[in-house]
């Protein structure tokens, strides 16, 4: 069933099953494969994506879902935040293996957006979900405090 | 033996008078009065209703504290989510990010429509039978429901209705719903008593 959205500012339209995963559809349809599969069922984030600017888990949201909405992945990701986040990361060598780190950032971005200057427990209630089998969650940590002392308050 | 015509009509002839009969009654009678007053002591007619409240798929989304439950042990929800200020989630841990308007046959994550925690003035953990009874019908509390108001929530709100029909190994509340509204029905036409404080 054909299905539009806005995919990182661009109007797209797929033909899948309704109740296909929007991970699928991401990764396996529009060959985005940023996003990351984990576990398939909501508990490590590592599939985290915007929907509306919120971020959410694409294997739990259905392509039914996402029609006329906005939804944005790690490859178009944009703005003051988004840069913010991505000098920190850098800067702190958050990564490493990787794999989780586009849902890392996803998050990162979803919180920074709307709280620009998180404390610990802030962090903790945000990011908590998204996990880093490398355990890479001290850098994570002081990445988003290093975000955010660029981000205005 | 009456004839056969006669044999057939006769129930309905006495299922008739008895009609006639009960409208010429009052509507409540002295024995029918007392046996509610009890009832309003004992607060029999919340006890059924307060069973249903306590049953994990009730209660887990109606906590005293910011932490939703899960499961029919009622542990705390995992990935330290929490309230947040309108119900629905902190930033990034929203309800929706997860629960959508269904349960996910993939990957089993449970949902319905509105999917939220009730508001911490609904939080009934830890209440006994009076306070969890008084509190349901606080307007105050309950978001300004009045007694049919909360009887109407409770018989056709879909994220209510989903407690019955859980899916997945969740335990579906054990009373089928239609009973529940009966007794629902029947405490809200008593005048919705709560059971005495002690
Ligand atoms: S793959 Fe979606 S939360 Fe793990
Ligand atoms: S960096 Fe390896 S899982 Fe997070």
């Amino acid at each position: 069933m054909p299905t539009t959205f806005t995919l990182n500012g661009k109007k797209t339209t797929i033909d899948a099953d309704p109740e296909t995963p929007l991970l699928w559809v991401i990764r396996d349809d529009l060959k985005l494969t940023g996003t990351k599969f984990g576990c398939g069922a909501a508990l490590c984030g590592a599939c985290t994506v915007h929907l509306d600017g919120e971020a959410v888990r694409s294997c739990q949201i259905q392509a039914r879902d996402v029609e006329g909405r906005d939804v944005t992945t790690i490859e178009g990701v944009t703005g003051n935040v988004a840069a913010a986040v991505r000098a920190a990361w850098i800067k702190l060598d958050v990564a490493q293996c990787g794999y989780c780190q586009s849902g890392q950032v996803m998050a990162a971005v979803g919180l920074l957006s709307q709280i620009s200057k998180p404390t610990d427990q802030d962090i903790d209630k945000a990011m908590d979900g998204n996990i880093c089998r490398c355990s890479t969650y001290h850098r994570i940590r002081a990445a988003i405090h290093e975000a955010s002392t660029t981000l205005p308050g | 033996m009456v004839p056969h015509p006669i044999r057939a009509v006769l129930p309905f002839a006495i299922a008739g008078i008895a009609v006639a009969l009960a409208a010429m009654l009052p509507v409540t009678t002295p024995a029918t009065v007392a046996k509610a007053e009890t009832a309003v002591v004992a607060g029999d007619l919340f006890k059924p209703i307060a069973d249903v409240l306590r049953h994990p798929r009730c209660m887990n989304c109606h906590p005293r504290d910011d932490r939703p439950r899960q499961g029919d042990d009622r542990h705390p929800h995992l990935q330290n989510i929490v309230r947040g200020e309108d119900n629905l989630g902190f930033t990034n841990a929203r309800c929706t990010a997860c629960h959508r308007d269904e349960n996910n046959k993939f990957s089993g994550v449970p949902g319905a429509p509105n999917w939220h925690l009730a508001p911490a003035s609904m939080g009934w953990q830890g209440l006994n039978d009076s306070e969890l009874c008084t509190t349901l019908k606080d307007q105050d509390k309950n978001g300004g429901k009045d007694v049919a108001a909360l009887v109407k929530h409770m018989e056709d709100d879909k994220l209510v209705l989903w407690g019955w029909a859980p899916g997945g190994d969740r335990l579906p509340v054990s009373k089928p719903h239609a009973a529940f509204v009966t007794e629902l029905k029947a405490w809200a036409a008593g005048g919705a008593p709560c059971p005495t404080a002690n």
